[in-house]
């Protein structure tokens, strides 16, 4: 009799705990962030990936969490460092999906990483609206893998729209038509350059300097003095973080007069503007904000409130806006991959940094080309079909 | 002429990142794959010192030369003289050293991440020209250069004069018998592992005035300083600074008159004849 009592009551608590447990998970979501925390694109993350992810999951969570099939939940974020390395890339988001049951996983940072994964999120069927892949193939992508989304352009609009505005300069009369061009010898500087190079011939340019360096290079000054006695007109580096600071440093102490200076990766970086104060005045480079938007300024106040650092002004807003468009297909269609994915190809979407509507061949159009430093704000001045570009100034002397 | 200069400013660089090592593998016979971290841990007091409270680098290296001092003491006694006591051979040792030191520069790396995070850090200090003999250099970096000789040249002098460098001198050479004239060798080797920690450091402080820096760059400081001490034969302070300059000269030399995108070339190229003409380096022994 004591027995069956206890036995029945055993089966009731049991059934009722196993009816608590599913209620007790279902509130949070786990959300997956695979990104170099060390390796050689650290410094990069650290700047326009983590802090957009902490920034987008404070955000839900303080409005209550992202409303899923009626259901307030809060997001829960689970961060893994890929160390630079493709296959820890990989083993992240493998472990994601098996081990942690991640529920949203956010795509990895930079062209490289994201082109290695695109395989197993496929597999997985996951949402992949990448933002800080740098690629010409999103229709060779996007027929392989109809998961994936390029948002951030191509190498080769990147590299014309630099040719865009040194053309509009020269034939404003604000520069000659001489201009030197150096690259990092690493796949985004050489593709990046062997586009630049034939497009500013044929706008009528005379290439006075070229030449290319080794990546991690301690000395960039016999770089800059060749360059500087080939008196060019304008100067452009499709350089990577440190060369972009070591050459812009070593443009000053030569003091190289230009009307036109453009370094690729970092210009946009605030640490550019922390390092060289009011020189940077008229430095072009990749990337833009439409700085006089409202949406975009208000987005730079609760980065620097809640993350401590400002964004950047290239991939920063458009890393968030992709995490818009993800919050805003969740709240529409629910977690079911295969429904977000419809979604975000059916749809446009209104983010931070503007209207995002993919084509057919899951590419965003519209993305900055080129920004300028002017009055401490790196300025969009060139883009293929965003709002709010500026006029391109001359570079004065270096101050 | 400014082929010379350039050569020379880059030949200070390099010893500073390559000094310490030399001590740290030449005299306490320690592999330290961890020196690149220390050279960027230096670098980010500097920084931190310089952003916080606008103090000079060259005044932050008195500040960073003696915790770098103690620090490096610490990690050799808690995590390598354990190594050294219990190494049957010369080789073990090293293979030991390196396994250790090779995890040691991955915590590095963490907590450094922990402490400053991952993104890129530089700041402008003394980047205006000088003009020497008609050209302009970075005032930093001759700086940097000016600070090298006075290093490189004080602990030349120091182990080749002082009592206390001949004992360095005489662990590095020959461990065993340097025990039988009374030479403490156990302290000996602390203090030189110490002292090239306290050197990569300052080297780290000076060099970050011109280079950007992450919690990421280390590895690559490492691989360099490997290079220079062995082109420069282990052990003597004087082959790590002919080694130093001599790379100095030749990147620059081919960046100017070539190619500057085959001054990695260049440089390995330099490491491979030297070490099939004279495999003991520049100014090392030829015994084990």
């Amino acid at each position: 009799m004591k027995r069956r009592t206890f036995a029945q009551i055993a089966a009731v608590a049991l059934a009722t705990g196993f009816t608590a447990l599913p209620a007790v998970a279902q509130d949070t979501l786990k959300v997956g962030a695979v990104a170099p925390k060390t390796g050689p694109l650290a410094g990069g993350a650290a700047v326009s990936y983590w802090p957009n992810v902490k920034l987008w999951v404070e955000t839900v969570n303080a409005r209550g969490g992202l409303n899923v099939d009626g259901t307030q939940r809060m997001l829960e974020v689970i961060e893994y460092d890929d160390q630079t390395n493709p296959g820890e890339t990989i083993k992240a988001v493998q472990r994601l999906v098996e081990q942690d049951e991640a529920d949203i996983i956010l795509p990895p940072y930079s062209t490289g990483l994201n082109l290695a994964s695109a395989p197993i999120y496929h597999r997985y069927g996951i949402p992949m609206i990448t933002s800080t892949a740098t690629t010409d193939k999103a229709d060779e992508l996007s027929a392989q893998f109809p998961n994936v989304f390029i948002s951030l352009g191509g190498a080769q609009p990147i590299a014309l729209g630099a040719v865009e505005v040194l053309t509009q300069l020269r034939d404003r009369g604000d520069i000659g038509n001489k201009v030197a061009i150096v690259n990092v010898a690493d796949a985004f500087g050489i593709e990046l350059a062997n586009v630049a190079k034939p497009a500013f011939v044929d706008a009528g340019f005379e290439l006075v300097y070229e030449s290319s360096y080794p990546l991690g290079s301690q000395d960039l000054s016999p770089v800059m003095k060749a360059a500087k006695s080939a008196a060019p007109d304008a100067f452009v580096a499709f350089s990577y973080p440190p060369d972009t600071f070591a050459l812009t440093e070593q443009a000053q102490i030569e003091d190289l007069q230009v009307g036109a200076f453009y370094t690729a990766v970092a210009t946009a970086f605030p640490s550019y503007a922390g390092r060289f104060g009011e020189s940077i005045e008229g430095v072009l480079g990749i990337g833009g904000v439409n700085a006089s938007d409202e949406a975009f300024q208000d987005y730079a106040a609760r980065h620097e409130e809640v993350t401590g650092a400002k964004p950047d002004y290239w991939a920063s807003a458009m890393v968030y806006s992709t995490f818009e468009v993800l919050e805003q297909s969740i709240e529409a269609v629910g977690l079911d991959n295969d429904a977000i994915i419809e979604h975000i190809k059916a749809n446009a979407f209104d983010t931070t940094i503007g209207t995002l509507d993919f084509d057919e061949n899951n590419n965003n159009p519209s993305f900055w080309t080129v920004g300028q430093w002017q009055d401490g704000v790196f300025k969009g001045v060139a883009s293929t079909g965003r709002e709010g570009a500026v006029d391109v100034v001359v570079k004065g002397p270096w101050q | 002429m400014d082929i010379i200069i350039t050569g020379f400013l880059l030949g200070g660089t390099y010893a500073l990142i390559a000094m310490g090592l030399n001590l740290q593998y030449g005299m306490a016979r320690i592999m330290n794959l961890a020196n690149g971290e220390m050279l960027v841990a230096g670098g980010f007091a500097a920084f931190w010192f310089w952003t916080a409270a606008q103090v000079s680098p060259l005044l932050t290296v008195f500040v960073v030369a003696p915790v770098a001092f103690a620090a490096n003491w610490l990690l050799y006694i808690v995590f390598l003289r354990p190594l050294v006591k219990r190494a049957r051979s010369r080789g073990q040792l090293e293979v030991d050293a390196i396994l250790t030191t090779f995890g040691l520069s991955f915590v590095s790396v963490g907590l450094m991440l922990a402490v400053f995070g991952g993104d890129y850090f530089s700041y402008s200090y003394l980047s205006f020209p000088v003009h020497i003999l008609g050209d302009s250099y970075g005032a930093n970096r001759v700086a940097a250069f000016v600070s090298a000789v006075v290093i490189c040249g004080a602990l030349w002098l120091w182990l080749d004069r002082s009592r206390a460098g001949l004992t360095i001198r005489a662990i590095a050479v020959a461990p065993d018998s340097a025990r039988l004239v009374g030479i403490d060798v156990g302290k000996m080797a602390a203090l030189a592992f110490a002292l090239g920690g306290a050197v990569t450091a300052t080297g780290g402080a000076l060099i970050s005035t011109f280079l950007t820096l992450d919690a990421s760059t280390g590895v690559m400081f490492t691989l360099k300083a490997l290079i220079i001490v062995i082109m420069g034969g282990v052990g003597d302070v004087r082959g790590t600074i002919i080694a130093a300059l001599a790379l100095g000269l030749l990147e620059t030399f081919v960046a100017t008159v070539i190619d500057p995108g085959l001054t990695l070339a260049a440089a390995y190229l330099l490491f491979v004849i030297i070490l099939l003409v004279r495999p003991q380096g520049l100014f090392g022994r030829r015994s084990a």
